[in-house]
């Protein structure tokens, strides 16, 4: 990269003139930077305000706080003529889900990725090529089929089966990010445990496996939200009232936006984003990394 | 022999989903696309009908159109405002803490539920007083209240996808940023080089490569995701916010015609099958897959 001959001849100028101006586009940066991101702060700041109060003016500001709006909290809330179902039954749901979608991801991405990165078999270089080539392609234009072989296998309406695709559109992912981690751990220390004595999967699981943890709680965190914040599966392939989930809860309040209860739906909406909350304060560096690896939103 | 059986082993629980749920729903998608099934679940074919269908669908040009304008500007702000953003968060501000506190700001969009963030821009685009741009309009210009999703529905979907777009771009182009020797911004600065040879000379030849992969990434699945624009406006009023995938969606689970909407997307397949071609193809992919270490 050639520099020099491209730029104009040097203005001559002392270091403090020099250290005002770039002051000053320090601070111009940020009133541009603070500007841009105003009402994304305002989105969050309403979500909050309007949750915990029963009239707003301009909006935004509180008039009288309650907690009316919390009131699904301790009964079924009605919309219309229709009684929804417990909110916590959709909290156990939406947990069971994330909760299971971790366990069956982490699981075969471990296996699969170990294999893809410490292994040699035939049809490895395929393999690895249509991780990358599943990651990229968009799985959404293939629901109507998928809706077809979850009919075929008797798992429509259930989590299960909104799980076990969940599953298959995250793995080509997870499988890629930690074959990486395993790429990363010495092959020297996997050769020692093997002449301690160990087998192969021996090797792997005392040995190996401790070293790529983070990589593990990183995939581990990735899942969950994503199945936590999982709605277009669900909105799709479940209808009974028995399954329903925080995503399809919500958005059954939403229902027909011409008369929204706001006060209601932020505070579920706020319910629903605590875990998500939680993890974006907690865990901001190993989101911030899982997005590098082109996480879609599908 | 006996080698290759752990590796298999080991695959086989990602081998039986990707057949599953992969390579299953683009056989089933390609025959169905031929048939005309509905909600009685059978297999009639039909030739080319679905095909000539679509050609003939009244709302055919305006689907295409609204597709290419979505597809377009959404692209467009993921690009641009993203570069924007990278730039200010992680050249122009050099503080590490105050680069990170905005970026992870911007990161809020994408990881919050999609639910949750469409309730979002339905207080922003209410359509009574309450709505935040109805405030600002009446503040401002003391107009009366609009009714956004109404009377500007892409305008709309475009913003809603473009926020959430943002930050994907923003992460790459910040990493390419920082991954640039400081010395050489100083070096730049003491010879009075102009921001915009700066930008020109230092910053766009590291980011040249992440621009175009952050583009055609987004192009792919933009072109075949409609969760936002289902939950903001679920393609109304009317189809005036309808795009292709929505419909292909809307027709197999709205109207239960399964065949035509296999059809639908069957055409979405074969695009997005391309184009993941030319980023492999860009992006010789093959030098991401390095051989196994152990023999």
């Amino acid at each position: 990269m050639d520099i020099g001959s491209n730029v104009t001849p040097a203005p001559k100028m002392k270091s403090p003139t020099l250290l005002r101006k770039s002051h000053r586009k320090i601070i111009i940066s940020y009133i541009i930077l603070t500007f841009l991101s105003l009402p994304l702060f305002f989105m969050y700041l309403w979500l909050f305000l309007s949750s915990i109060s029963s009239e707003m003016v301009a909006g935004i500001i509180p008039k009288q706080i309650t907690f009316e709006n919390w009131r699904f909290l301790w009964e079924n809330v009605e919309v219309g003529s229709r009684q929804l179902p417990s909110i916590w039954l959709a909290t156990w749901n939406t947990l069971l889900l994330a909760g299971g979608l971790t366990i069956i991801e982490v699981i075969i991405s471990v296996m699969a990725g170990y294999a893809l990165s410490r292994m040699e078999f035939p049809g490895r270089t395929f393999f690895l090529r249509s991780v990358i080539l599943l990651h990229a392609f968009p799985s959404v234009a293939l629901l109507i089929a998928v809706f077809y072989v979850l009919d075929t296998l008797g798992l429509i309406d259930t989590l299960w089966g909104v799980m076990l695709v969940k599953a298959a559109l995250q793995i080509p992912m997870s499988t890629y990010i930690i074959k990486g981690f395993f790429d990363d751990v010495p092959w020297d220390v996997e050769w020692s445990a093997l002449i301690d004595g160990c087998n192969r999967i021996k090797a792997w699981y005392q040995v190996v496996i401790p070293l790529v943890k983070p990589g593990i709680a990183a995939i581990s965190i990735f899942s969950f939200l994503a199945g936590w914040s999982e709605f277009l599966l669900l909105y799709t392939f479940i209808f009974d009232d028995q399954n329903i989930t925080l995503a399809t809860y919500l958005q059954k309040i939403i229902g027909d936006f011409q008369m929204v209860d706001y006060g209601l739906l932020t505070a579920a909406g706020l319910f629903y984003m605590l875990p998500v909350i939680f993890f974006f304060i907690f865990t901001q560096k190993s989101l911030m990394q899982m997005n590098m690896g082109g996480n879609k939103r599908v | 022999m006996k080698k290759w059986v752990l590796p298999y082993l080991m695959l086989t629980p990602f081998l039986l989903l990707v057949l599953l749920f992969f390579v299953t729903p683009v056989v089933i998608t390609t025959i169905m696309a031929f048939t005309n099934m509905d909600y009685s679940m059978e297999w009639n074919f039909i030739g080319l009908q679905n095909f000539e269908k679509i050609v003939s669908d009244p709302n055919f040009s305006q689907i295409v159109f609204n597709t290419f304008i979505y597809v377009g500007f959404t692209l467009l702000i993921n690009v641009f405002f993203a570069l924007l953003l990278a730039l200010l968060s992680s050249y122009y501000i050099p503080f590490e803490q105050s680069g990170l506190f905005f970026r992870a700001l911007w990161m809020l969009p994408r990881i919050t539920p999609p639910v949750v963030y469409v309730l979002l821009w339905l207080w922003i685009f209410d359509a009574s007083e309450y709505g935040l741009l109805n405030t600002l309009t009446s503040f401002f210009f003391s107009n009366d209240p609009i009714a956004w999703l109404i009377d500007h529905p892409m305008t709309a979907i475009i913003l809603v996808n473009g926020m959430v777009g943002a930050s994907f771009g923003m992460i790459i182009f910040s990493s390419a940023i920082q991954s640039i020797p400081r010395d050489l911004f100083k070096a730049a600065q003491v010879d009075g080089a102009s921001e915009w040879s700066v930008f020109k000379d230092i910053i766009l030849p590291s980011i040249k490569w992440p621009i175009m992969f952050v583009t055609v990434w987004q192009l792919l699945s933009l072109l075949t995701s409609y969760e936002y624009i289902l939950l903001l406006t679920d393609g109304g009023p009317v189809f005036e916010s309808e795009v292709w995938p929505l419909y292909s969606y809307h027709k197999a689970f709205k109207n239960l015609e399964f065949g035509y909407g296999s059809a639908l997307s069957l055409i979405l397949v074969i695009i997005a099958i391309l184009l993941t071609g030319v980023l492999l193809k860009l992006f010789k992919f093959n030098r991401m897959i390095q051989s196994s270490r152990i023999e």
